[in-house]
């Protein structure tokens, strides 16, 4: 459940704001920028030229540990945005984001890996990034190894690997050493049927261990079958935030009305 | 009040970020050594093609500027080799810290890093580099009988000195062209007149009464705290004085910057 007291949350975010800006052709120029100045403002206009996009405004919840998130919402509501902001990716304008415990982000599953290296070779590389100590790592190989079932592949280069196969990799490497919290995109879709079976009920086994989990996706059967949470995001705000299978309805209902507005 | 407890903070996080990249050290030096290994894999010679570059610019370069300036060649050769070898690393490290953060763009959008470690990582594949032409060097003292002695060994303080600059500066020049995209183009227009107005293929005596022009140019004293041992003469104290003032205001400089712009690097990305 959403909890109010601060202290037993394993991530909290408080009247979080994220702003981006868009520098758009001369305002990436220090050239431009020096002339622009330079001459009063008479030469190089678009030096100035700044958009703001407000990407995040205000948002603020709580979570505890065993909490599944869902971050539902139209595209560019903001939800991946908020992943990387929890991530600590972002560093907020305003308000604050509080995290406790190790956190295993999996929003690419090409971050890291290099072509020609082996499998087991990107299984290394991957953990190293991930923050875990080379003899962390060879004493999780050959659980990892297990989970990806990918077995002689693993000697070959990923440079013949289908992107499922890449996926299987990312998610072991992402999940062996039980993350206290665990941030995943819209890209976990991507694995066949075998392998998201394999995957809920890995991600299942370490929320029982007290991890937290914060999901952004389109598909909302995936969303109440693995979240026990929903946020219901719109333009950067907290539309709904509550019981999952309650912000879902709502977010269907409002679509279907056409629009969410 | 509040801006205070701010920029305090700010600061506390920069030196976390420092902190957090000596810890990560395997991953730097694994995705350093990768970055080498990806070259030896494109072409068996991998980054002795730009040692044997090195090579033949020292050899025509000794050979033509020693008939120019009427210097002996045994004399004038190791100057520009251990000269244009240090010279590679620095110029190396100006052109090529421009991409620092937004060649790094999927790394940083994805998982949180200490943004210092890509500079860890820049620097140790560049060391590595550097490693490779540093064959020439022994090649020619070996050629020349031009035995530096233990006095070679001073060269070791100075270049610790000059890596330190080196990944203070690679982190600023990261930072600025993450935001300003035409400053590496800027860097490459002018590092080919610094090559020219510093002494590397020409000693500084050949200035004159004019030494100062020499002397005024900080790159000068970067080179030679390194140089002069190598080639069996103890840096003077000038340039002792003045790579440690050089190092000291880049050391205040990029932690200002760090302190003040770190936070905005990926929205800058």
């Amino acid at each position: 459940m959403i909890s109010d007291g601060v202290s037993e949350s394993v991530i909290s975010l408080d009247r979080v704001s994220v702003s981006f800006p868009v520098y758009q052709g001369g305002s990436r120029s220090l050239k431009k920028r020096v002339l622009y100045h330079g001459s009063a403002g008479r030469i190089g206009r678009d030096a100035s030229h700044k958009i703001i996009i407000e990407a995040l405004r205000e948002v603020s919840f709580s979570l505890s540990a065993g909490d599944r998130l869902a971050l539902i919402g139209a595209n560019g509501a903001g939800k991946t945005t908020l992943l990387r902001t929890i991530a600590g990716i972002y560093e907020p304008i305003e308000g604050s984001v509080v995290t406790r415990g190790r956190i295993s982000p999996m929003f690419d599953i090409s971050l890291g890996i290099d072509a020609d290296l082996s499998g087991y070779d990107n299984i290394r590389l991957r953990a190293l990034l991930l923050g875990l100590s080379p003899g962390e790592i060879e004493q999780y190989l050959p659980d990892i190894a297990q989970f990806t079932e990918l077995d002689e592949y693993l000697d070959m280069p990923v440079r013949t690997y289908s992107s499922g196969m890449i996926l299987r990799l990312g998610f072991a490497v992402a999940t062996c050493f039980q993350p206290e919290i665990l941030l995943m995109d819209e890209w976990i879709l991507a694995g066949d049927a075998h392998f998201m079976g394999r995957a809920e009920a890995r991600v299942r086994s370490f929320i029982e261990r007290a991890s937290v989990m914060v999901l952004a996706s389109h598909n909302l059967p995936l969303c109440s079958r693995w979240c026990t949470m929903g946020v219901w995001l719109d333009q950067g705000r907290v539309k709904e935030v509550g019981p999952v299978d309650k912000v879902i309805k709502q977010y269907t209902t409002s679509v279907a009305q056409g629009g969410s507005r | 009040m509040l801006a205070k407890r701010k920029s305090a903070s700010q600061f506390n996080r920069a030196v976390a970020d420092f902190a957090a990249a000596v810890e990560l050290r395997p991953l730097w030096i694994r995705l350093g050594w990768n970055d080498i290994l990806y070259r030896y894999r494109r072409s068996t010679l991998g980054p002795l093609w730009s040692t044997a570059n090195t090579a033949i610019m020292v050899i025509a370069l000794g050979l033509v500027y020693s008939q120019i300036f009427n210097m002996p060649i045994r004399q004038l050769l190791p100057y520009i080799c251990a000269g244009l070898i240090v010279w590679g690393f620095i110029s190396s490290i100006m052109l090529d810290a421009g991409t620092l953060f937004s060649g790094s763009e999927s790394y940083i959008k994805q998982i949180r890093l200490p943004y210092s470690l890509h500079a860890c990582r820049f620097v140790f594949s560049k060391l590595i580099l550097l490693a490779h032409d540093f064959l020439i060097y022994i090649v020619v003292i070996v050629y020349f009988e031009a035995w530096p002695g233990a006095v070679a060994l001073c060269a070791i303080p100075g270049f610790l000195l000059l890596t330190i600059n080196a990944l203070l500066i690679s982190l600023t020049i990261g930072m600025a062209s993450a935001r300003f995209r035409d400053i590496p183009r800027l860097i490459a227009s002018f590092i080919q007149v610094v090559f020219l107005i510093t002494p590397i293929i020409w000693t500084p005596d050949l200035l004159g009464p004019r030494v100062y022009l020499a002397y005024a140019n900080p790159l000068f004293h970067l080179i030679e705290v390194v140089r002069a041992p190598l080639l069996g003469s103890l840096p003077s104290v000038q340039t002792v004085t003045s790579t440690l003032a050089i190092t000291a205001t880049n050391l205040v400089v990029t932690i200002w910057f760090f302190v003040r712009f770190r936070g905005r690097i990926a929205y800058w990305i």
